[in-house]
C-alpha cells in the first residue's frame, strides 16, 4: 500500500492551521469538481483532495497522521505500525462525510474499522437505505444517434461485503441507445445502482452519452455540421454535387456564385427526434496545384481575362 | 450466462417527471426541489405543485445542483450562477469545437 503526503494533495505545510486547511481545501475542491472541471483527471483529483481533507480537517485523525512522522514520501509502500493510534483518545472517530468506498487502502487503514471504534459503519438490523446511485459515461458514434445501438457496457462497481469491507466488483451490462440521443444526455436504468440495505430500493445507473469524435462531422446539440470542399468552377458556375450524410449519400445543388464559409442547411438531416436536428453543409472552396504547364498556363489565363481585385474593399 | 438487453429511460424533454419523481430520484426532500424552482434552476410547467412536470434533464441539474452545493458549500443562488455559467461554457465550447479541424486519424 502506498503513503500517501495528505499536506502534499492539499500543498500546504504540515504546521499550516485548521483554518489554512479548510482555504486550501475549498480551493482545490473548486479547481477540481468534476461538474465544474475540464480537466481529464479531475474525479481522481477531486476525491484525492477530499481524502485528505476529511483525514486533516478532523483535529484527531491529523495528529494520529502527524504522528506517522514527516519522513514518510508519498508512495512510499506503507503498512500502519501495530497500535500505531494508541495513546489517543478518540471520540468520534471514523467517517464524518463523504463516500467512504471513495477513499483508498491507504486512509481505510488508518482511520477505517478499528478508529474510534465509538462509531460503526456497519449496517445494523432494521435499517433501511436506498442504494447509491452510479454514474458512468458510454462512447458512441454519431452514426448511433441515427440509427440507436446496443453497447456493452463493463462497469467497475465499489460492493460492501455482509463484514462491511468494500470490494470491486466488475459487471457487464448491454445497454440499448435509442434512436436520437444527443451529446451529454443521459440514460437512466433504475435498479441498477448498488443494492439498497435492508428493505432499501436499489440505487439507479446514469448513462451519459458522448459522441467519439468524427473524421468528418461535427455535432452542435442536434445539429450536424459538414465541411465540403468544391472546386472554384462549382462555386462559381453552380453545380450538383454528391454529399455524404450520416444517413447516406444526398445530391445537393450548389448555387452559382457561391462563397466558402456560407453555411447551407439540409433541414432535418441532423440527428433524428421530435424536432429532428439539420445537417449544415458549409461549402469551402479548394484550389487545384498549379503543378504542370497546363495549370499554369490556365491560371495565368485566368489573371489576364478576369481582372478581378479580391482586396478593392481594402483599399489597395 | 445469456446477456439481456436492457431498455433505459433517456431523459431528454420527452421525458417527464413529477415532483416526487425527482425528490426519489435525488433523495431529496420536496422542500430542497421547491427551493430550486423558486430560485429559477429547474422550470416546470403546470401551475400547482401536484400538477408540476419537470423535463428529463432536470434530474442531471438537479444532480449537479446537488453535489455542488454538498461539495463546495455553496448557497443555491450561487449553485444557480454556476449552473448559468457552465451552460454558457458547454454552448461556447461546442460552437468552438465546430471550429477546430477534424481529427485525421
Amino acid at each position: 500500500m502506498d503513503f500517501k503526503d495528505y499536506y502534499k494533495i492539499m500543498g500546504i505545510e504540515r504546521d499550516a492551521s485548521q483554518d489554512e486547511i479548510k482555504r486550501a481545501y475549498r480551493k482545490l475542491a473548486r479547481k477540481y469538481h468534476p461538474d465544474v472541471s475540464k480537466e481529464a483527471d479531475a474525479e481522481i483529483r477531486f476525491k484525492e483532495v477530499g481524502e485528505a481533507y476529511e483525514a486533516l480537517k478532523d483535529p484527531e485523525k491529523r495528529a494520529a497522521y502527524d504522528q506517522l512522522g514527516a519522513n514518510w514520501k508519498a508512495g512510499q509502500d506503507f503498512h500502519p505500525p501495530p497500535d500505531w493510534d494508541a495513546g489517543f483518545e478518540f471520540s468520534g472517530g471514523g467517517y464524518t462525510g463523504g463516500n467512504a468506498s471513495d477513499y483508498s487502502d491507504f486512509f481505510e487503514s488508518l482511520f477505517g474499522q478499528g478508529f474510534g471504534a465509538a462509531q460503526s459503519g456497519r449496517p445494523h438490523a432494521g435499517f433501511h437505505s436506498r442504494g447509491n446511485d452510479h454514474h458512468a459515461k458510454v462512447l458512441i458514434d454519431l452514426e448511433d444517434a441515427y440509427h440507436g445501438a446496443t453497447r456493452s457496457i463493463t462497469l467497475q462497481a465499489p460492493e460492501l461485503d455482509s463484514h462491511g469491507h468494500v470490494s470491486t466488483t466488475q459487471r457487464t451490462l448491454n445497454v440499448k441507445i435509442p434512436k436520437g440521443v444527443k451529446q451529454g444526455q443521459r440514460i437512466r436504468l433504475s435498479g441498477q445502482g448498488s443494492p439498497g440495505m435492508g428493505k432499501g430500493q436499489a440505487g439507479d445507473l446514469y448513462l451519459e452519452i458522448e459522441f467519439n469524435p468524427h473524421s468528418i462531422y461535427k455535432v452542435d446539440g442536434h445539429d450536424v455540421y459538414l465541411d465540403l470542399p468544391v472546386t472554384p468552377w462549382e462555386a462559381a458556375l453552380g453545380a450538383s454535387i454528391k454529399v455524404p450524410t450520416p444517413d447516406g449519400q444526398v445530391d445537393l445543388k450548389i448555387a452559382q456564385g457561391t462563397t466558402s464559409g456560407r453555411k447551407l442547411r439540409l433541414k432535418a438531416r441532423g440527428i433524428p427526434g421530435k424536432p429532428s436536428g439539420d445537417l449544415y453543409v458549409v461549402p469551402q472552396i479548394t484550389l487545384p496545384p498549379a503543378d504542370s504547364d497546363a495549370a499554369r498556363e490556365l491560371y495565368q489565363k485566368m489573371e489576364q481575362e478576369l481582372a478581378y481585385n479580391p482586396r478593392s474593399k481594402l483599399g489597395v | 450466462m445469456k446477456q439481456t438487453t436492457l431498455n433505459g429511460i433517456l431523459l431528454d424533454e420527452q421525458t417527464e417527471l413529477t415532483l416526487n419523481d425527482l425528490c426519489r430520484a435525488c433523495s431529496s426532500s420536496a422542500e430542497w426541489i421547491i427551493e430550486l424552482v423558486e430560485e429559477g434552476v429547474l422550470e416546470p410547467v403546470g401551475y400547482q405543485q401536484t400538477q408540476w412536470r419537470f423535463s428529463g434533464n432536470s434530474l442531471q441539474i438537479a444532480h449537479t445542483a446537488m453535489r455542488l452545493q454538498r461539495d463546495l458549500g455553496i448557497n443555491l443562488a450561487g449553485v444557480a450562477l454556476a449552473l448559468d455559467l457552465l451552460d454558457e461554457i458547454n454552448t461556447l465550447q461546442a460552437r468552438l469545437c465546430r471550429f477546430e479541424p477534424n481529427d485525421e486519424s
